[in-house]
């Protein structure tokens, strides 16, 4: 087993871009699921899950293009080969819903005849005609989706925190944009504290 | 630390998170009013009728559009104040949640107008032709909605249960008297519409001016008194203004009125003193009426907090729940199958 070396890491703009877009996510799917649920916070949420929505999109379309010409650091020798798969499949489901969710958004406004307002008169264009049925297909869609992003957001949590808190396997320092100490000997699985 | 404790310290926090999305999306909160839970009393006291507005659901179309005088821009940078023409689509309707109801003087009458600003932005208001809104908060038109739906035995509201609402809101008693006092016009095309909420306005140079606009109609209202029409077809405000339209365009005024120091901006039940300086933007004028089944002013949404550059919500807590409330009203018709609208002027024409 090699010390947690540099290569063992992301590359650093990898790992900025995962935190910040970590974090708008989140926000971003909060706000979501409060603002169909609110009153009087309603107007405000929405003006700025709109804004955050075409953040996120570019975003993620910087994230796909940087994945592409990054090299990635080696899966760590405590993950089983199944888990391997597992983690490349929802790591590609979260790049499909990432880009998704805005698309469908932008999709579902131009269709229901809204108009794309991002703050004071930025306001992009309709991708779509209006379109009664396709925006209530569309809208139901957006929710379905922003929930499945969520699941896989706690799946995707649940595995790493279950790799670093009871395996300890400084499986989170690869993403880690804050000093680590380096990772010497690896613990048994689920073995005893070391 | 334990396996079994390294364990739970990992459920905790995955725990955590799922319990707070499930906090923040309502779940753990089944009493708090909602946007769904108001649209779901307009269909508990209309019935559900797929297809059509949850309020307002009898209406017919219009088109037509906006001359502006510019003097609205020394209130408000929106580019729809600027001199010149913008085209407009709107409706007209009756309020309340039944699409074939009949026709009476006295049903608030509403009018949704959609501005098309020139460089792609819009302006939407929904406006009603009542002095003042009978309420105050989304929790009273909560209440209100059941306390006035007609008792199935008498079809008229239980006297009983609206004595007790007003009770409760002597705010909405006040109004009612407000609405009471004045004369209600003979037809859709001589009322006045009226914004109601207060909106903020911002001109060029960032100043703020708090304001509400009402249309008022060219020429002036007549009272219903004066020209009680023979209530004689189910539909006949809607067949007046059909004929109206298609005799000679009518005209409404826009008439913004600015807010001093100390006026209610937060509470559409009260009505602003009558001498505050007012401005007239400009002028609409309806050339085209059109039923719900051919316009695409039927899937429209009146959200009024859709709003151009130049204009922002004041803090009257009805607009925020009205905006969350139409985008209930307007997802649930839009994916629901359709029958033809009670109101064609193709028909009304022959």
């Amino acid at each position: 087993m090699s010390p947690a070396t540099k290569s063992a890491r992301f590359a650093l703009r990898s790992r900025l871009l995962h935190w910040l877009m970590a974090a708008m996510l989140l926000a971003m799917l909060f706000i979501g699921v409060a603002m169909v649920a609110s009153l009087g916070d309603y107007h405000r949420l929405v003006a700025l899950h709109r804004p955050l929505g075409i953040a996120l999109l570019i975003l993620a379309i910087v994230r796909l293009i940087n994945r592409r010409f990054s090299t990635l650091p080696p899966f760590p020798s405590t993950m089983a080969s199944w888990e391997r798969m597992v983690a490349t499949a929802s790591e590609r489901l979260l790049y499909a819903l990432m880009l998704a969710l805005p698309l469908v958004g932008w999709a579902m406004l131009s269709a229901g005849h809204y108009p794309i307002v991002l703050f004071g008169p930025v306001h992009l264009p309709p991708i779509l005609p209006p379109w009664p049925m396709l925006y209530a297909v569309l809208r139901r869609t957006h929710t379905i989706l922003a929930h499945l992003l969520f699941l896989t957001f706690l799946a995707h949590l649940s595995a790493v925190l279950f790799h670093t808190i009871v395996m300890r396997d400084h499986l989170l320092d690869r993403m880690a944009i804050w000093p680590v100490r380096a990772y010497r000997k690896p613990p048994g699985l689920l073995g005893e504290d070391v | 630390m334990s396996v079994p404790l390294r364990l739970l310290t990992v459920a905790v926090i995955v725990g955590a998170a799922a319990t707070s999305f499930a906090y923040a999306g309502g779940w753990l909160t089944p009493h708090a009013l909602t946007p769904a839970r108001i649209a779901n009393r307009f269909e508990q006291v209309n019935g559900v009728h797929p297809g059509f507005r949850r309020n307002h659901a009898k209406g017919v179309d219009v088109s037509g559009y906006f001359e502006s005088t510019g003097q609205g821009a020394a209130l408000s940078r929106a580019s729809v104040f600027r001199p010149g023409r913008v085209p407009v689509l709107g409706r007209f309707s009756l309020g309340g949640g039944q699409p074939f109801a009949v026709d009476a003087e006295h049903t608030p009458r509403g009018l949704g107008v959609r501005f098309a600003l020139r460089d792609g932005e819009e302006w939407r208001t929904a406006m009603l032709g009542l002095p003042v809104f009978p309420v105050s908060t989304p929790e009273a038109f909560y209440d209100q909605l059941l306390a006035m739906a007609p008792d199935p035995a008498t079809g008229q509201p239980d006297p009983a249960r609206v004595s007790a609402f007003l009770a409760r809101h002597p705010e909405s008693a006040r109004a009612l008297q407000v609405i009471s006092s004045q004369p209600m016009s003979s037809g859709f095309d001589n009322s006045s519409y009226h914004s109601l909420n207060a909106f903020r306005f911002i001109d060029a140079a960032g100043t703020v001016s708090w304001v509400r606009w009402s249309l008022v109609p060219v020429p002036p209202p007549v009272s219903i008194s004066a020209t009680a029409p023979g209530a004689t077809s189910n539909n006949f405000l809607f067949d007046a203004l059909i004929a109206s339209v298609q005799a000679r365009p009518p005209q409404w005024r826009l008439v913004v009125t600015v807010a001093q120091p100390g006026d209610p901006t937060n509470d559409a039940t009260i009505p602003w003193p009558a001498d505050r300086r007012t401005l007239e933007a400009g002028t609409l004028t309806f050339d085209r009426i059109e039923s719900d089944d051919t316009s695409p002013a039927r899937d429209i949404n009146f959200d009024p907090l859709i709003l151009p550059n130049g204009m922002a919500p004041s803090d009257d807590p009805l607009l925020s729940a009205r905006s969350a409330v139409y985008s209930q009203s307007f997802t649930r018709r839009e994916g629901e199958p359709r029958i033809p609208s009670a109101v064609s002027p193709g028909e009304a024409a022959r």
